[in-house]
């Protein structure tokens, strides 16, 4: 069979998120959620196990407060130690719908005081990008990426992720992007690479940090050679967790960074899940496959 | 020491002579490390041989920075001493061109000497542009990167021509240079997996085994066998992901879209498919050292239906693809690495095989399970181009789903609870480990101290290839470069580390 025919014959394997939700993540390790966990005492001390758990984090992600855990998504690897250590309070969801706006967006459960905070930011980010929402030019930088971030930004072009029906194309050149999508724990030598790259790109534009290493430099943080991340040299609009991020949760950042999300969201339960797909509704052709 | 091979220790001067006698003898060159030993630093050369290694090792005694190069006689030692200048600051006389590698430090400042207990002050790279290699009137340099026109690793390509001479290629990786060497110190050989997992990201199963199995060689424990299985069915589905990768790239260069589209898709089923088994679409959390964080999650009737229909719509696509001419022909001659060359510059894994060269860890040096799985090697491909390239990838696509199956059915055979690792807490010493990732052979040295890392050095497939990249670019070079640079799959992660 020549190749056109071939192209056919697949039918519909893209998915119609985000106009209607996805069902992949059968098992998949999307984010790590905390409960509140049940005190041990008036003082609101938390059991041995959770304090465990935080030791035990790689990346310092859980920090301790009287009657429940916050945990940093911007830090969280996903390594599931935490879910072994203390599994009542740490899960992981297979939610993919994890990017904020601002960093201290990723610290869950969010404060209420952050609520404002980040509903500001959101509705500034969208004002200022209004004029993009028909079609969107990205400009991916690397610096200092493991690699992976770059295979998970690419999948969005294959025909189950297939941005192009959304609009958003990838660019060569920085004179023509709209989105400045950046990965890595920021490598002191690129750097002035990436200034220069968002420097040069036209107004208005906005900024992804995509994945724990670009948000805070992740398990590798601050070497002599990174920065802990990129946000000291470009000012970040989205960050998206993740190591590496999900091609879902790129895709779903990128509709934040273009304002077609990001209306104000209802205070959130156990800290994340707000746009949790119900996923039953309409499962792609090659869910889980 | 369990299962390290034997150092020999000569003089720092005498390190050249004694690998080049190796290597004459038949040794393939495999990497030079450095360990901080005191306040000196012992050099560690390691060559193969008939599926065993072994190493030579010289000690620079301190304040001792000078020693006898060894890229005069072994050109393939030539990134590893500009890395280890970079790094340690030690100057290996004679070397040609000592250009700056992974860290370009610049004048007066000091090298960060991983495992030597220093702290080291955040280091500005020096940025400016090196004199040109190719010298003589009207030499220019066309630059490519570090930011490339695609979403891509940011490397930088600098073609010297005088618009005449064949030009000259030199590749800067440090632009990606996250100094993990010295993250490393300090961690507990847990959080080393997860560092080894993060130093090539798209190979992380394969970096993580060569890590453990360095980690289990110094605790002196043997890997349960169920392990051992899964270990090779993670690493054998990340093998299959990777050479489709390249294909992708290929087809994308191409502009075939629709074979884009179809092999893109298959990719990102076996992604899908390695997230089934265990939540991570990159095998992550999987390998620990002393085994595995526990089975597959899914159950192997429904794991052996995905991997026949996916075996089958890659075959018969791959197939199609290499039948489509216009695709074929735009491989076929290009970026020829001939066999001298790749012996050379001891050229490893895929790249390797095809230009003649037949070593594959798995089978020379087995680990994991594969020294008793059934395992062909893939037959030798002559040609060295990026059509041979392609030719050994898609052939070992099948030998992977053949040991993946192999794999499962054994782990479906057994009854009884399983064990799922040993304990390999707090050792001390230091060990070799390796693994045949899909770009080629990695190989990790660590040195432990009661259950810490205070050396832990992975040098990845593509460190040793892409030494080699430059002689592949006989003429053509601005045309076919796209081609030739997907056809090497390297990681740039891994090399600038
Ligand atoms: S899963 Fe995240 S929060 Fe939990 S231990 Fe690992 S890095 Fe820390």
């Amino acid at each position: 069979m020549p190749w056109v025919p071939r192209g056919l014959a697949e039918g519909i394997v893209t998915t119609r998120y985000p106009r209607r939700p996805d069902g992949y993540g059968d098992g998949f390790h999307g984010t790590i959620v905390a409960s509140p966990a049940q005190p041990v005492d008036a003082a609101g001390s938390l059991p041995a196990e959770v304090g465990e758990a935080a030791r035990a984090c790689p990346t310092g992600a859980i920090t301790l407060e009287p009657g429940r855990p916050r945990l940093d998504r911007g830090r969280c690897i996903l390594c599931g130690r935490c879910t072994q250590l203390a599994p009542a309070t740490f899960r992981f969801d297979p939610s993919f719908e994890t990017a904020t706006v601002l960093r201290r967006g990723l610290v869950v459960p969010p404060l209420d005081e952050d609520d404002a905070v980040l509903d500001a930011a959101r509705a500034e980010l969208r004002h200022r990008v209004r004029a993009l929402r028909r079609s969107v030019h990205v400009r991916h930088v690397d610096a200092g990426s493991d690699g992976s971030e770059e295979w998970e930004v690419a999948a969005l072009t294959n025909p189950v992720y297939d941005v192009h029906r959304l609009g958003v194309f990838f660019t060569a050149s920085p004179k023509h992007a709209d989105l400045l999508l950046v990965t890595g724990a920021g490598s002191a030598a690129m750097l002035p690479s990436l200034r220069h790259t968002y420097d040069v790109m036209p107004h208005p534009k906005a900024v992804i940090a995509a994945g724990v290493d670009a948000v805070s430099g992740g398990l590798v943080g601050s070497t002599y050679a990174t920065r802990g991340g990129v946000g000291e040299v470009v000012p970040v609009d989205v960050v998206v967790p993740g190591s590496p991020p999900s091609p879902f949760g790129l895709l779903y950042a990128i509709l934040l960074g273009i304002g077609l999300l990001g209306a104000p969201t209802k205070r959130r339960e156990e800290g994340g899940a707000a746009h949790r797909p119900a996923s039953a509704e309409d499962p792609p052709p090659e869910a889980g496959r | 020491m369990t299962g390290n091979p034997p150092f020999a220790v000569c003089p720092a001067d005498d390190l050249a002579s004694a690998v080049a006698g190796r290597v004459e003898k038949g040794a393939r060159f495999c990497g030079l490390f450095a360990r901080p030993d005191g306040s000196g630093l012992r050099l560690m050369a390691v060559v193969s041989c008939h599926g065993t290694l072994a190493a030579e090792e010289a000690i620079l005694p301190p304040g001792q920075r000078r020693y006898r190069s060894l890229t005069p006689e072994i050109p393939a030692a030539g990134w590893y001493e500009r890395e280890l200048h970079d790094l340690f600051g030690i100057e290996p006389e004679g070397h040609p061109r000592l250009d700056p590698l992974v860290l370009p430090r610049g004048p007066g400042t000091e090298a960060p000497c991983p495992g030597s207990g220093r702290t080291v002050a955040p280091i500005e790279p020096d940025l400016r542009p090196l004199p040109a290699h190719v010298r003589g009137e009207g030499v220019f340099t066309i630059p490519y990167g570090p930011v490339r026109s695609g979403v891509f690793e940011s490397v930088e390509y600098l073609v010297e021509t005088t618009g005449e001479d064949i030009p000259h290629l030199r590749t800067r990786v440090f632009y990606k240079h996250r100094g993990l060497q010295a993250r490393a110190v300090g961690l507990d050989t847990g959080d080393g997996a997860l560092l080894a997992e993060r130093m090539e990201g798209v190979a992380s199963v394969a970096h993580a085994i060569a890590y453990a199995t360095a980690v289990e060689r110094v605790a002196g424990v043997a890997v349960p066998e169920a392990a051992q299985l899964v270990r090779v069915v993670h690493a054998e589905l990340e093998r299959i992901a990777n050479h489709l990768d390249t294909m992708v790239r290929h087809t994308e260069g191409a502009g075939q879209a629709v074979a884009y589209a179809c092999l893109s898709h298959h990719k990102e089923r076996v992604q899908r498919l390695r997230a089934q088994l265990c939540g991570s679409r990159f095998g992550r959390g999987v390998v620990v050292p002393g085994g595995v964080a526990g089975p597959l999650r899914l159950d192997a009737d429904r794991f052996r239906e995905s991997l026949r229909t996916l075996a089958q719509a890659i075959d018969k696509d791959t197939r199609r693809l290499m039948g489509t001419p216009s695709f074929v022909d735009r491989l076929r001659g290009t970026g020829v690495l001939s066999h001298d060359d790749a012996r050379r510059f001891a050229v490893v894994g895929p790249v390797g095989r095809a230009s003649g060269l037949d070593e594959d860890v798995r089978l020379s040096r087995p680990y994991s399970a594969y020294g008793h799985l059934g395992h062909r090697p893939t037959a030798p491909v002559e040609g060295g181009d990026a059509l041979a390239r392609q030719t050994v990838r898609l052939a070992e696509i099948g030998g992977s789903f053949h040991l993946v199956r192999q794999a499962v059915d054994l782990l479906d055979g057994r009854s009884g609870p399983e064990v799922w690792r040993a304990p390999v807490e707090g050792a001390s010493g230091p060990g070799l480990g390796w693994a045949e990732t899909p770009q080629g052979e990695t190989l990790v040295l660590v040195e432990l101290v009661e259950g810490r890392l205070v050396r832990w050095h992975d040098r990845s497939a593509g460190f040793q290839n892409l030494a080699a990249f430059a002689a592949a670019f006989p003429k053509d070079i601005l045309t076919d470069f796209a081609f030739i640079e997907a056809s090497f799959g390297i990681s740039v992660a891994g090399v600038a580390s």
